[in-house]
């Protein structure tokens, strides 16, 4: 089953008097319980695809699909309801809201979803153990490390159990090893919930990880390459 | 609904993120709350101690007249009103507070000088606590009844006549016929008054020894009736108007003296400007509390918007912070205004400063008037204002796009 299609993206942004192809004509597929890497050099196009694919940002041209359904031509309103209930996302700084402890962090997005306080509680404590932070729930951000912080903001993107994990570089503000750790942490996730994980990098360790290598230079794609994770 | 608790969290801790922003907020709403009550309690106090003092001078609640005596206040314009039968009427009705008056202009004349001053002839009985002079600290005396030989003026009258208790004065007038009637009288008693143009203005004799000295029988120039509250007579003006002979005028205080009447009118509006003026000083600090936190949250709002947050619930957001942070202040502020009004609430003396105040008929003590009805109007015109002054703000931020929002350095 396709997780993910993109037909024909295209993106132009304007920056001074030049207009700057994000995407162009970009076309691809990631079938569901796919482990995909997007990388790029900075300004390559990842960032922008990425949003695209979590209705973050309207393709000035071209089709997106998330499980099927169309979401380039859906309304504001209509695409953060897609966000909400969909799309686990996982971004590379000021990932958590700072006055909110790592368990209201992840209970947040259950929370706007209407999952009742009980039903939230419990899942937030589990899924925080899940990702190792047990113990550390009432802690505010700015008492954890870069990559607790990280695995909180994971924690809060898997919590609702949504198909589809987009993250753009996770691990661009962590050490190695934390990063490592962030990583495995996205590939258990990925096999024990077959959720789909699309990640935007130019770590070169986190795309030794992926099943999938998307390479993206100039808002284009150049190589799309299976390969066997490490 | 679900969304409450969360956004009241968020609300509350953000409020006290940048803690010393937010108690300079405070402080400006509580001295703003306090500011827009206190002084309106100041003012409504100047403003009802005149209306009291003129409705005690003057006219009571309600007042009972010969039609003409609006445009001619003299013996000429009488009314024929027994208070025997308005006893038994009035009690019926409930009413306690009722007197009769003969009131004309006069002349009273000492053996130095003579003055022009109106001249009421009561019932003493009656006009205890009615009228602007407390019989307590009349020195002689008042007037013991309505056969009273004696007269009692004012202190500075009495000075103007270079006479005192136990001396006699003549009082002149005219009658019916418009021939002078006059007659000595022995001062019995100087009274003080709060407004001291009345102790000038006016004389008391004993009604029924005005009646004779006038000869016009048992005759009064009007009745006056005392109600609960000045602000609301309609229902005793009803009541007067269905026992009194159809053929006198009943008039409201506010009717007798459109002077006062207009005072109170001036004073709601004042305060309702007063309190808009004061809150429009406030919403600049609210409204640039509003927008630098708005500003410094711009990433985590695109977070949350990028998370799926509808943008209704960071309006919702910012503007319970808004609310929250008008109530503390608005709670604290009427507290404080309270509080400040405890100690001055038996009167202050504003007679060192207030030199010829008496001349707008005002009383040189001021006594505060702190009105729920001030504090309510304080109260809310500060949180609907408040929230229409959040909106451009908590709009702002609930408009923003999330990527670029979450990109904004």
């Amino acid at each position: 089953m396709t997780a993910v299609r993109c037909v024909d993206l295209c993106k132009t942004y304007r920056q001074g008097d030049e207009n700057i192809k994000a995407l162009d004509h970009v076309s691809i597929e990631i079938d569901a319980g796919g482990f995909v890497c997007l990388s790029a050099p900075s300004g390559g196009g990842k960032t922008t695809l990425l949003n695209a694919i979590g209705g973050l940002d309207k393709p000035d041209s071209g089709e997106v699909y998330i499980a099927g359904q169309r979401i380039d031509n859906l309304s504001k309103g209509e695409r953060a309801n897609l966000r909400l209930r969909q799309i686990g996302f996982v971004f590379q700084a000021f990932n958590l809201i700072p006055v909110l402890t790592a368990r209201e962090n992840v209970e947040f997005v259950m929370q706007v979803q209407g999952v009742p306080a009980d039903d939230r509680g419990k899942k937030a404590l589990a899924t925080l153990e899940e990702v190792g932070l047990a113990g550390l729930e009432d802690r505010l951000p700015a008492d954890m490390s870069g990559g607790q912080q990280q695995r909180v903001a994971v924690a809060r993107a898997i919590v609702s159990r949504p198909a589809l994990v987009l993250a753009d570089e996770p691990t661009a503000n962590l050490d190695s090893k934390t990063a490592d750790g962030l990583i495995e942490l996205f590939r258990v996730l990925n096999e024990r919930h077959s959720t789909t994980f699309v990640i935007a990098t130019h770590d070169q360790r986190v795309m030794s990880y992926a099943k999938r290598l998307i390479s993206m230079l100039d808002g284009r794609i150049v190589d799309d390459i299976e390969q066997n994770a490490t | 609904m679900h969304m409450v608790g969360i956004l009241t969290t968020l609300a509350w801790r953000n409020l006290w993120r940048n803690h010393r922003r937010t108690l300079i907020m405070l402080a400006a709403v509580i001295l703003g709350t306090w500011a827009m009550i206190f002084m309106t309690a100041l003012m409504r106090g100047m403003v009802t101690q005149m209306i009291q003092d003129g409705i005690s001078a003057l006219p009571g609640h309600i007042q009972v007249h010969h039609p003409e005596y609006r445009d001619d206040p003299s013996v000429a314009n009488l009314i024929s009103i027994s208070d025997t039968e308005l006893a038994a009427k009035f009690e019926a009705a409930d009413i306690a507070h009722w007197a009769t008056r003969v009131r004309v202009p006069a002349v009273i004349t000492s053996e130095y000088e003579s003055r022009g001053i109106t001249l009421l002839g009561v019932d003493p009985d009656r006009e205890r606590g009615l009228t602007f002079v407390d019989y307590d600290e009349v020195e002689g005396r008042f007037l013991e009844s309505t056969e009273d030989t004696g007269i009692v003026i004012g202190k500075k009258l009495a000075k103007m006549l270079n006479t005192r208790v136990g001396k006699r004065v003549v009082v002149m007038s005219q009658d019916p016929d418009n021939e002078i009637a006059d007659r000595g009288f022995r001062v019995v008693g100087l009274f003080t008054a709060n407004v001291s143009a009345f102790e000038e203005a006016f004389i008391f004799a004993g009604k029924s020894t005005t009646q004779k000295l006038l000869r016009i029988d048992d005759q009064v120039s009007e009745l006056i009736v005392f109600g609960d509250d000045y602000r609301n007579v309609e229902a005793l003006y009803d009541k007067v108007s269905a026992i009194v002979d159809s053929r006198v005028e009943v008039r409201r205080w506010f009717e007798v003296d459109a002077y006062l009447g207009a005072m109170l009118t001036i004073m709601d509006g004042f305060v309702f400007v007063w309190i808009i003026v004061i809150f429009l000083a406030l919403s600049f600090g609210l409204v640039n509390t509003l927008v630098m936190a708005v500003f410094e949250r711009v990433r985590e709002i695109g977070l949350m918007l990028a998370l799926g947050m509808k943008p209704v619930y960071i309006l919702g957001q910012i503007i319970i912070e808004s609310m929250m942070l008008l109530v503390i202040g608005l709670v604290l502020g009427t507290a404080l205004s309270w509080a400040a009004i405890q100690p001055i609430k038996d009167g202050i003396d504003i007679s060192i400063v207030g030199e010829g105040l008496d001349m707008w008929g005002m009383s040189s003590v001021l006594y505060p008037d702190l009105l729920l009805r001030d504090v309510i109007l304080a109260n809310v015109v500060v949180l609907v204002l408040g929230f229409f002054a959040s909106l451009a703000p908590a709009w702002r931020a609930a408009h923003y796009e999330p990527v670029a929002a979450l990109t904004k350095v």
